[in-house]
């Protein structure tokens, strides 16, 4: 068919409501990497500077930490940060990898990243057996 | 001999530089991430003298201090990626950039005193 006769304009969304769009799973595993790193950034950073401080100055101090971090509260927003830290980790990895040119085929990508998905809520689940 | 292209006259080559420092300092916490693992289950149930001790180890203290800075680098360029790409008004973002940075120096400080500030 000649180029000019085809039409110019394919019905196709003219804007990007990311609420609108069904985004694919490496597309989720993305944003959920920089969603997990602001929060690493934001929350998780203070909460170890704090952490380290409190736990290392005195046995009281210690004790005193474990009990604040016995909390319900606390403890989820504990399991928040190891889900961060485990979710950022494995699909940084994942990067990595894909940097060296493995597994960018779409199949692949898509495999690793329920992969990435799935793991790091294993694991997460592991660190919530631990905490409760 | 490769002669400078016209490309070359804009380009501060941060953005590799930034690509790569944040592959490294990945890998540099990965490694420490992995050693704080096999400590963990190496000495059991973590309790005051168990933790203190770890950290009486000088080459930990050196090891996590690299781990620190490794983290603070690397959230430098992830934040800075992220302003960049939400934070359109120039004044906004760098004055957002400058508290990150701010923040930063200070949780350096805050490491070095937890890690070697006399007790």
């Amino acid at each position: 068919m000649p180029a000019l006769d085809r039409p110019v304009v394919k019905p196709r969304p003219v804007y990007l409501n990311l609420l609108a769009i069904r985004q694919p799973l490496p597309a989720v595993i993305s944003i959920l990497h920089r969603v997990s790193g602001a929060l690493l950034f934001l929350l998780g950073i203070p909460v170890l500077l704090w952490g380290m401080d409190a736990t290392l100055s005195s046995p009281e101090a210690f004790a005193q930490w474990k009990a604040t971090m016995s909390h319900p509260i606390a403890k989820l927003l504990l399991l928040l940060l190891a889900w961060s830290y485990i979710h950022h980790l494995l699909a940084g990895i994942r990067h990595l990898v894909l940097d060296v040119h493995v597994g960018i085929d779409l199949q692949s990508a898509r495999r690793s990243a329920s992969i990435v998905f799935i793991v790091a809520l294993i694991l997460t689940a592991l660190v919530a057996v631990r905490l409760w | 001999m490769v002669t400078p292209g016209i490309k070359d006259v804009a380009g501060a080559h941060y953005g590799w530089r930034d690509w790569l420092s944040q592959r490294v300092t990945a890998v540099v916490m990965a490694i420490y991430t992995l050693m704080l693992l096999v400590i963990a289950l190496w000495t059991g149930g973590l309790d005051y003298a168990v933790w203190k001790s770890v950290f009486a180890n000088s080459a930990f203290r050196i090891a996590s201090f690299i781990f620190m800075l490794s983290v603070f680098l690397h959230a430098w360029v992830g934040v800075r990626n992220i302003t960049m790409d939400y934070i359109k008004p120039t004044a906004i973002r760098l004055i957002v950039q400058i508290a990150v940075i701010c923040a930063l120096v200070a949780y350096t400080g805050w490491t070095i005193q937890v890690l070697w500030g006399a007790r």
